[in-house]
C-alpha cells in the first residue's frame, strides 16, 4: 500500500461515517439532548470556541507537565535502581502499590490534601502518578539489558561505573524508555482528565470540566466537541513520540529497519 | 614467560567446579590454541587469565608486568547504536584518549581488516564476517601485547572462516606490533592450521591433558590444509582430543 493510500483510506472512511451519522440522525430524526449531528457539533464547537481553547490548554498544559515530570522522576529513579540493589528492594515494591491503586480512588483524598484552590497542581500530582510508572518499570529493564560481554569489555578497559551508565547502559535503556514513553504520554492526558472527573469541583477548568458542565446542562454538542478535542489530543502525543523514537531510533535499532519481503 | 598460570580453578557460585586446577606459561610471540569438547571450561579458563572472571584460587601472573589486553567474544558484541568506527575506538575513548587521535588509530585498524570506506556503517548495515572484523579492529586498537579470542568465528561460514583466520595469522605476523594470541575453539582443524601451540582440555572440570607443539609457524596459505604435515597434525590433535573425552 502507498503512503497516500496509507492516510487516504482511513480519512475516506471516517467521512463515510460522518457522513451516514449526519443523515441519519436527520433521518430518523434523533434528539440532539441524545445523539447530536456532526454539523451541530461543530456548530457548537464554533460558538464555544475561546471556552473550548482554553479548557483545551489547560488540558494539555497540566497533561505535558505531568509527562515531562514522570519521564524526569521515572529515568532518575531507574537510574538509581540501577546503581543500588538495596534502593531497588527497598522502594520498588512501593512503586508497584502507586500503580495498582486507581488514580480515581486517590484523587480525593489529593484533593483535600492539596486544596481545591490548587486544583491544578491536584490534577497534575495525580496525573504524574499514572504516567510514573510506566517509564520506571522500563527504564530499570532496560538499564539491566546491557550486554553482559559488553560491560566486561567496558571492565577491560578500565570503564568507570559513569562511563558504564552514560555510553552502555542509557543507550541500552533508550528504545525501552521511548516505547515507555508513547504508554506515558497517553496515560498523563487520560490521569489529568480522570482526576478532574474524580476532584469534581467547579474550580478546575480543563476539557473533563468542561464535558461535566455541558452534560449537566444538556449541551451535548459541546460536550461532543470537547470529547473530540480530547482524542485529537492525544492523537498528536501519540503521533509526536512515535515521531521522536523514529528520530532518535531509525539509524540503528531493528524496530525501525523497514524490510523487503 | 609472558603469561604464567599456576593452581587456576573455578568454581562458580551454584557450585559447578569448571575448571582445574590448570597450570600453563605462555612465551612472547605464541600462538596458543585451546581445544577442548564443548563445556569443558576453556572459556572459563580464558576470561580467567584475561582477568575478566576472577579465580577461585591459584594465580594468573605477568612476569614482565601486565601487558594491555585485547579480547574478542564469540558474537561480535557491538554496541548497535554506534558507527563501526565509534565501536573500533571503543577502548581509547574509554581510557581517555583524546577523539582525533582514537578516530586515526581506529581507521588504521578497520582499513588493516579490510573495512576502510565502512566507518560510518552501522552494525545492523554490516554482514556477520564485517561485524567480527570490527570486533577484531577494536581489540587491536589499544595496541595489546595479548589477544584473547573465545571461538569468535564459530558462527560464520566456512568462506569467511578461512578468510578471517587468514587474516588473524597475518596479524599475528605483523613486525611492526607483535602480539601473542591465546585462541579457544572446539575446531581441530582450525587449530592446527592457526597456531604454534595446541592446548588440550578435558571436560569438567576442565584440566589441561595435553600440550602440542605443532610444526611450523603458522603462514596464511590455504593450501597448507591438504598437506600431509597438516594431516598430521590434525591427527595428534584428534587423538588427544578423543583421549580427553575418555578421561571424564
Amino acid at each position: 500500500m502507498t503512503r497516500a493510500a496509507r492516510i487516504l483510506v482511513p480519512l475516506i472512511v471516517g467521512m463515510i461515517v460522518l457522513a451516514a451519522w449526519e443523515i441519519s440522525v436527520r433521518q430518523f430524526d434523533v434528539s440532539p439532548i441524545v445523539l447530536p449531528a456532526p454539523s451541530g457539533i461543530w456548530t457548537a464547537f464554533v460558538e464555544h470556541f475561546a471556552q473550548l481553547m482554553s479548557a483545551l490548554w489547560t488540558t494539555l498544559r497540566i497533561s505535558l507537565m505531568a509527562f515531562v515530570l514522570a519521564v524526569a522522576g521515572g529515568v532518575a529513579l531507574a537510574v538509581l535502581f540501577s546503581q543500588s540493589r538495596a534502593i531497588e528492594t527497598a522502594l520498588y515494591p512501593y512503586a508497584v502499590i502507586l500503580q495498582v491503586t486507581p488514580v480515581v480512588a486517590i484523587a480525593p483524598i489529593v484533593t483535600i490534601w492539596i486544596g481545591y484552590e490548587r486544583i491544578d497542581l491536584v490534577l497534575l500530582v495525580l496525573a504524574v502518578i499514572v504516567a510514573f510508572f510506566p517509564i520506571l518499570a522500563n527504564t530499570t529493564l532496560g538499564l539491566r539489558s546491557a550486554d553482559h560481554n559488553l560491560i566486561d569489555l567496558f571492565r577491560l578497559y578500565g570503564a568507570s561505573r559513569w562511563q558504564i551508565l552514560w555510553k552502555l547502559q542509557l543507550p541500552t535503556a533508550l528504545p525501552y524508555l521511548l516505547g515507555a514513553m508513547k504508554v506515558s504520554g497517553g496515560l498523563a492526558l487520560i490521569g489529568v482528565v480522570v482526576a478532574e472527573f474524580a476532584a469534581g469541583s467547579g474550580t478546575a477548568t480543563g476539557l473533563a470540566w468542561t464535558i461535566t458542565l455541558a452534560t449537566r446542562e444538556l449541551h451535548i454538542a459541546t460536550a461532543f466537541a470537547a470529547l473530540a478535542l480530547l482524542s485529537l489530543l492525544g492523537i498528536v502525543i501519540f503521533f509526536a513520540l512515535a515521531a521522536l523514537e523514529w528520530a532518535l531510533l531509525h539509524r540503528w535499532h531493528e524496530s525501525a529497519v523497514r524490510r523487503e519481503i | 614467560m609472558l603469561v604464567q598460570i599456576s593452581q587456576l580453578t573455578k568454581t562458580f557460585a551454584n557450585g559447578v567446579s569448571a575448571l582445574g586446577p590448570v597450570d600453563l606459561s605462555i612465551a612472547a610471540g605464541e600462538f596458543v590454541s585451546l581445544v577442548g569438547p564443548s563445556g569443558c571450561g576453556k572459556s572459563t579458563a580464558l576470561r580467567a587469565i584475561a582477568g575478566l572472571i576472577s579465580p577461585s584460587s591459584g594465580a594468573v601472573e605477568f612476569p614482565g608486568g601486565k601487558p594491555e589486553i585485547g579480547f574478542v567474544f564469540q558474537e561480535p558484541t557491538l554496541m548497535p547504536w554506534a558507527t563501526a568506527l565509534e565501536n573500533a575506538r571503543l577502548p581509547l575513548t574509554l581510557k581517555g584518549v583524546a577523539r582525533e587521535e582514537a578516530d586515526a588509530a581506529a581507521r588504521a585498524q578497520l582499513a588493516r581488516l579490510g573495512l576502510a570506506g565502512f566507518e560510518n556503517a552501522y552494525p545492523r548495515e554490516l554482514s556477520g564476517g564485517m561485524k567480527m572484523r570490527v570486533s577484531i579492529a577494536r581489540a587491536l586498537v589499544a595496541k595489546p601485547k595479548l589477544l584473547f579470542l573465545d571461538e569468535p568465528f564459530a558462527a560464520l561460514d566456512e568462506q569467511t572462516r578461512g578468510e578471517l583466520n587468514d587474516d588473524l595469522i597475518r596479524l599475528w605476523q605483523s613486525p611492526s606490533d607483535p602480539i601473542t594470541v591465546v585462541f579457544v575453539t572446539h575446531s581441530v582443524s582450525e587449530s592446527a592450521y592457526l597456531s604454534t601451540r595446541v592446548v588440550v582440555m578435558s571436560p569438567r572440570p576442565g584440566r589441561i591433558v595435553d600440550d602440542i607443539r605443532l610444526p611450523r609457524a603458522p603462514e596464511p596459505d590455504a593450501g597448507y590444509r591438504f598437506t600431509a604435515e597438516f594431516t598430521q597434525s590434525a591427527k595428534r590433535i584428534s587423538s588427544s582430543l578423543h583421549h580427553a573425552r575418555a578421561v571424564a
